[in-house]
């Protein structure tokens, strides 16, 4: 009887298992919490990427609801994120660009390529910011309240879908809530 | 017009149905013939496979075609091709995507259908039906699965655009025309010694026949799978541009978890065959060697763990595999546990008898994959449990994997001169102690020479244990191959006797290649500007010019680099930085001087102030042996499956056990 009970152990080792993976498939390996989230956009003092006189700070990020999407041209995946992002801007959503350890030539050349949805891009060239922010890798995107306030984080590729499932919301409720 | 019209997207689709209706009658009909004695319904079961793979395979021809005539109208097509794109990347841009590789998938499967349909004449019919009917059920499976899910015939129509987004560039290269099909190959082989343990559960019966059909195929499997793996490694390495050959990344631990399962099932079903032991560690091998293919299809196709393989995932079809595999794991482990034969406590082998090293081999072969296992999954169990988000890396499966190599070395060593059911441990300590002489000081002296070589400081420990480890199972293998002389002559020993030889040897030049390149490779990333130059492990790499170049679907900056040796040129690298139009994508396209015993490896990186470019030197010692050895491996098994006794009809044996019908058969057990 013993030696029958043994031959059930791999089927029970497979039960153990599979509600994992059933778990697993609700979830997206690239959502990753911050530390930053509640606390506001770290200070800092860049020039903008397209005007290198300009320099911008914190201040400027503030006023309205707006994304913070870290973007690079070495990124492959960015590229494929870009057109999301080209929507985005046409549907009014306000977008600031992070362009992170990058050639500002490069850069220039590419938003005039693939079109800017950016209303400015900060050029960080060194990845200051991007340390004092906590950036894991390009692309990211971090969802900012009026008051500069981190909301939201995604790391990878911002789609349709994860759009839908982690900003769209959230967006709606902070710009309406701005309005009052 | 003519055959497009005939070769259309169309007709494609509707042969997949057809194939599918074919697959739902295999899966049912000859099984249920099989029990109710029926033997028209079981005869059908050849047929139904064969008429299976005709309308799988139009299907496939019918996507081939639409990818070289560039129709987009198919949305596939228009996601994974262009019009500048070379053929043949066209063509095996077929499968460089989830649908498109489903179908492949599909088509593998329904060859190996059919090749069993055509190769077991000499099996029982009752048999050979039930075979065929599982195999039937993973067919219709996969085929729900691609046209309900992953339908590769989806039209862009009525406005189909007029060009495509084109192939990802790191997927347009010779290495992706052989890799998933040889991977597929192997996955999908697996299938069948699976069918045959469930249909050996069905039917009560494991016995030695069963092992001797069942170990071709097997072997054959076993071979495409390394053999894919392999490339897979090779094509990594010169292609994604990080000069690495291995990452443990979860899809190549998907491919590589099938493959330590294999392997153990390919030993322990010789103990099978030979000896008729280890018979429920046997089916159960065979029923988790094709689970873990179908839970790495989950892994890589669902989406629920980050890889380099960015697949496109989609939460839908994640969950229709997890169902699937769900069904198919769950009721084969629960025939396991009703139907499987009980284990037998009494042992009669003795010493370090083949038995024993065979359980050893396969204790450590389950273990390695258990840990990988655990590596893999663990990041979604944490998740899932809410202990945050883990990702398990290179040290964790270093830290395992290392040391249960070394431990299979050793005892692939003692296994070489180990004979069937008794082998005295003092004839294997008298047998070893010139092979371990040998290699321990022979081990014990290379670094030391290989040090200076390859201007590595000091003496490396790692280095004198890995060959210390490869002669030792080389010299054993002599050892025995000496003895087996001394009775037979050479052309009398079986060529299952030199496969496994050839197999072992690729075994101990994979692991020296792995090894030693670990430890005497040596790199440099730096700023250059033409006119540079950078002493690497002795050899000079000078960065002579920049150019610009065009080629049709991409325009590229290409450097030229050239290495001397003391002066001695060794050879000319163009690494290239390529910009591919269509896509806008950026590709960095390493330039390698291979050779047996080392690689010089530049990458070109990104451009830096003024004319200066960041780039990647490397010299690889041995890095070539890691793929010599896995061809090696697959060309041992090759050998071993020509062996003449799987080809010899039992005819006595044969028309014995076709005369019984089912009834028979059940008061006979």
């Amino acid at each position: 009887m013993r030696q029958r009970l043994a031959l059930f152990a791999p089927l029970m080792l497979f039960v153990a298992v599979a509600p994992f993976l059933w778990l697993a498939l609700d979830r997206d390996p690239n959502e990753l919490p911050s530390a930053r989230i509640g606390e506001e956009f770290p200070e800092f003092s860049l020039a903008d990427l397209n005007d290198p006189q300009q320099l911008l700070s914190a201040a400027d990020l503030r006023g309205e609801v707006a994304l913070v999407n870290v973007w690079a041209t070495w990124c492959y995946a960015c590229s494929i994120e870009h057109a999301m992002l080209n929507e985005l801007a046409s549907l009014g959503v306000k977008i600031i660009g992070l362009n992170y350890k990058d050639n500002r030539d490069e850069a220039t050349r590419w938003l005039q390529h693939l079109g800017d949805p950016y209303a400015f891009s900060i050029f960080d060239a060194s990845g200051s910011l991007g340390i004092d922010l906590g950036v894991y890798g390009a692309p990211e995107t971090y969802l900012l309240d009026a008051e500069g306030i981190i909301r939201h984080r995604r790391v990878g590729i911002l789609d349709q879908r994860s759009w839908q499932r982690e900003f769209a919301q959230r967006y709606q409720t902070l710009a309406s809530s701005n309005v009052d | 017009m003519g055959w497009e019209v005939i070769i259309s997207p169309e007709f494609g689709h509707v042969a997949l149905i057809i194939a599918l209706c074919l697959a739902v009658i295999q899966s049912s009909i000859p099984l249920l013939g099989s029990y109710v004695g029926i033997q028209r319904w079981m005869e059908l079961a050849k047929s139904l496979a064969i008429g299976h793979f005709v309308f799988v395979a139009v299907a496939f021809v019918c996507l081939v075609t639409a990818f070289l005539q560039d129709d987009f109208s198919l949305r596939y097509v228009v996601h994974n091709s262009n019009q500048l794109l070379p053929i043949r990347y066209k063509f095996s841009a077929v499968w460089s995507a989830h649908e498109g590789s489903l179908l492949l998938w599909a088509l593998v499967l329904a060859g190996w259908t059919a090749a069993v349909a055509i190769y077991s004449r000499s099996l029982p019919l009752v048999f050979t039906s039930r075979v065929l009917s599982i195999l039937g059920m993973i067919a219709v499976g996969f085929g729900l699965f691609l046209l309900l899910t992953s339908n590769p015939f989806e039209r862009t129509l009525p406005f189909p655009p007029v060009n495509g987004s084109d192939l990802n560039p790191l997927l347009q290269d010779i290495g992706l025309i052989l890799h998933p099909p040889m991977l597929y190959m192997g996955y999908v082989g697996l299938s069948v010694p699976f069918a045959f343990a469930i249909a050996a559960l069905l039917e009560g019966q494991f016995d030695s026949a069963w092992a001797r059909w069942c170990r071709p195929w097997v072997n054959v499997a076993w071979v495409f799978l390394t053999i894919g793996i392999t490339l897979g490694s090779w094509w990594a390495y010169y292609e994604l541009g990080w000069g690495g050959w291995w990452f443990w990344d979860p899809v190549e631990n998907a491919s590589f978890m099938p493959w330590l399962v294999a392997t153990a099932l390919v030993h322990s079903i010789a103990a099978t065959e030979k000896r008729g032991v280890f018979r429920s560690w046997t089916l159960l091998l065979a029923i988790f060697a094709f689970s873990l293919s179908l839970l790495g299809t989950f892994l890589v196709r669902s989406g629920v763990l980050t890889s380099v393989h960015a697949f496109a995932s989609d939460p839908e079809r994640g969950l229709f595999i997890l169902v699937f595999l769900s069904l198919v794991i769950g009721s084969s482990l629960l025939l396991f546990a009703f139907r499987g034969p009980a284990i037998h406590a009494k042992s009669t082998y003795t010493g370090a008898a083949r038995e024993i090293m065979i359980l050893i081999n396969n204790l450590i072969l389950v273990t390695a994959m258990a840990m990988i296992l655990i590596g893999t999954l663990y990041p979604l169990v944490a998740d899932a449990l809410q202990l945050g988000k883990i990702s398990v890396g290179p040290p964790y499966f270093n830290f395992f994997f290392v040391p249960l190599s070394f431990a299979l070395l050793v005892c692939l060593g003692v296994a070489a001169s180990s004979r069937w059911q008794h082998t005295a441990s003092a004839a294997v300590i008298q047998h070893a102690r010139w092979p371990a002489a040998f290699s321990v000081s022979l081990g014990m002296l290379l670094p030391i020479p290989l040090a200076v070589w390859f201007d590595s400081p000091g003496y490396s420990m790692a280095a004198a244990l890995t060959i210390i480890a490869v002669l030792w199972v080389v010299a054993m293998s002599l050892q025995d191959l000496r003895v087996k002389m001394n009775t037979a002559p050479l052309a009398r020993l079986s060529a299952s006797y030199w496969g496994m030889l050839l197999a072992h040897s690729g075994i101990a030049l994979c692991a020296l290649g792995v090894g030693l390149s670990s430890v005497y490779d040596s790199q440099r990333d730096m700023r250059m500007e033409p006119g540079d130059s950078v002493l690497v492990a002795g050899y000079t790499f000078e960065f002579k010019t920049v150019s610009e170049i065009q080629e049709t679907n991409y325009r590229a900056t290409r450097a030229l680099v050239s290495v001397t040796q003391q002066g001695r040129p060794v050879a000319e690298l163009s690494p290239e930085k390529r910009y591919y139009q269509s896509g806008g994508q950026v590709m960095t396209e390493a330039s390698i001087d291979g050779g047996l015993l080392r690689d010089l490896y530049v990458a070109l990186g990104e451009p830096l102030r003024g004319d200066s470019w960041g780039m990647r030197v490397q010299v690889k010692p041995f890095v070539r042996c890691i793929w010599l050895g896995g061809l090696l491996i697959g060309i041992g098994g090759l050998v071993a499956v020509a062996d003449k006794r799987y080809r010899r009809r039992r005819k006595t044996l044969d028309t014995a056990v076709n005369s019984l019908t089912e009834p028979q058969l059940e008061q006979s057990r």
